[in-house]
């Protein structure tokens, strides 16, 4: 038999009774402790990081002027990646390459010439299904919850399978010590040493701070958006809502998180 | 028993007996001062309270683990504060937070380490500020 109205709210009431009895106490007891657990604090409060449920970026290479390497220099200022001058040795964390090469199964002879040359950023996908972290035999190349491919250096030892993995050639080996061709350490950030691997790290010590990745605030014609794909009021959004993009290799499966808009 | 050789082979047990043994006679005796660690950065004389991050016996002893937990947290984690055991937080930072105050690293950490005989690897890829400046 369905309750009356009296006993339904009868029984509301005890319930909800029932339910603030057992936060009283505890409640007390966190306002006993607030005071003491305000402390003094020498280092300043942790500034706003940028957080995502997943991070992407969407790069327009036909905003690119022609020979412009602001991104180039901009993270690799930020980073310390050394500039050896020596394609076999080279390090890089995002380079130009030309649509050829970018979009090997897109490209063909009838492109027009505007598109065929153009030169189009290329940076660590960080992709969904990571190959380089399925390969790598100590963890030291692990995805993060948001999405970001992260490298950490202390664990690296040098074996390369990542680089033999990963299918967009984002990553670079240490084959001897970077320091001396770092034209200006930034203390900020740590180099690398002989005998590891390095790749872009979407700038992930920037977001913790509250700053956009290098590359996107560097661009002065604004041709990298960076964001959360699914906020929908994110920026990078709006830009792969606008028109048709494309992604490197999709069809491996990685899921790249970088977005290209022809 | 005959023993070919006699002179050589004792010579030669002679001169192994006395390097095997070497370092266990050579420091005998002798006192190494402890190291002299100064102190006397300007940010660590303007602290009020001249505290570390946490106490001075837990870093002399235990500051290798502090930064293995710190490294951990930074990289793994993306966890960048640290709350000490007195409640005050400080921003996980080994160039920042801790040569910030150590700023003199030839004659604090080395000194030490020398001492020791420790060569942590920090510095391979950690840099300096006072050596890139």
């Amino acid at each position: 038999m369905a309750p009356t109205r009296r006993e339904f709210l009868k029984i509301a009431g005890c319930s909800a009774v029932g339910l603030a009895v057992p936060l009283l106490p505890s409640r007390a007891a966190s306002q006993a402790k607030a005071p003491t657990a305000a402390p003094p604090q020498t280092a300043p409060p942790p500034q706003a990081a940028l957080t995502a449920k997943r991070w992407a970026m969407a790069i327009e290479p036909r905003k690119c002027r022609s020979d412009c390497t602001d991104c180039i220099a901009a993270c690799h200022l930020e980073h310390n990646v050394p500039a050896i001058g020596n394609p076999k040795d080279d390090i890089h964390w995002i380079g130009l390459e030309k649509i050829g090469h970018v979009f090997p199964a897109e490209a063909h002879p009838r492109l027009p010439e505007a598109v065929r040359g153009l030169s189009v950023p290329v940076l660590c996908n960080h992709c969904e299904n990571p190959p380089c972290v399925r390969v790598c035999p100590t963890q030291a190349t692990f995805s993060r919850p948001d999405g970001i491919v992260m490298m950490d250096y202390h664990r690296c030892i040098g074996c390369r399978f990542c680089m033999a993995a990963c299918p967009y050639g984002s990553r670079s080996m240490n084959w001897r010590d970077p320091r001396p061709h770092i034209r200006k350490i930034n203390p900020a950030f740590p180099t690398r040493t002989k005998g590891v691997v390095e790749k872009c790290n979407f700038c992930e010590e920037r977001l913790a701070r509250g700053l956009l990745p290098a590359c996107v605030l560097a661009c002065r014609e604004k041709a990298m958006t960076f964001g959360d794909p699914e906020d929908p009021r994110s920026p990078v959004r709006r830009v792969l809502d606008g028109s048709l993009s494309l992604r490197r290799r999709p069809e491996l499966g990685t899921g790249p998180q970088v977005y290209y808009i022809l | 028993m005959k023993l070919y050789n006699r002179g050589m082979i004792i010579a030669g047990i002679v001169v192994f007996l006395i390097a095997a043994t070497f370092p266990l006679w050579y420091g005998r005796g002798k006192t190494v001062p402890p190291p002299d660690l100064k102190l006397d950065t300007p940010a660590i004389e303007r602290l009020a309270e001249k505290r570390c991050v946490e106490s001075a016996l837990y870093m002399r002893t235990s500051h290798m683990t502090l930064l293995t937990v710190w490294r951990d947290d930074v990289v793994r984690s993306g966890k960048r504060t640290y709350r000490a055991t007195d409640g005050r937080l400080h921003s996980i930072n080994l160039t920042g937070t801790c040569l910030g105050c150590h700023s003199n690293k030839k004659q604090f950490c080395d000194r030490c380490h020398d001492f020791s005989g420790a060569k942590p690897a920090c510095w391979s890829c950690h840099a300096i500020p006072e050596e890139v400046r």
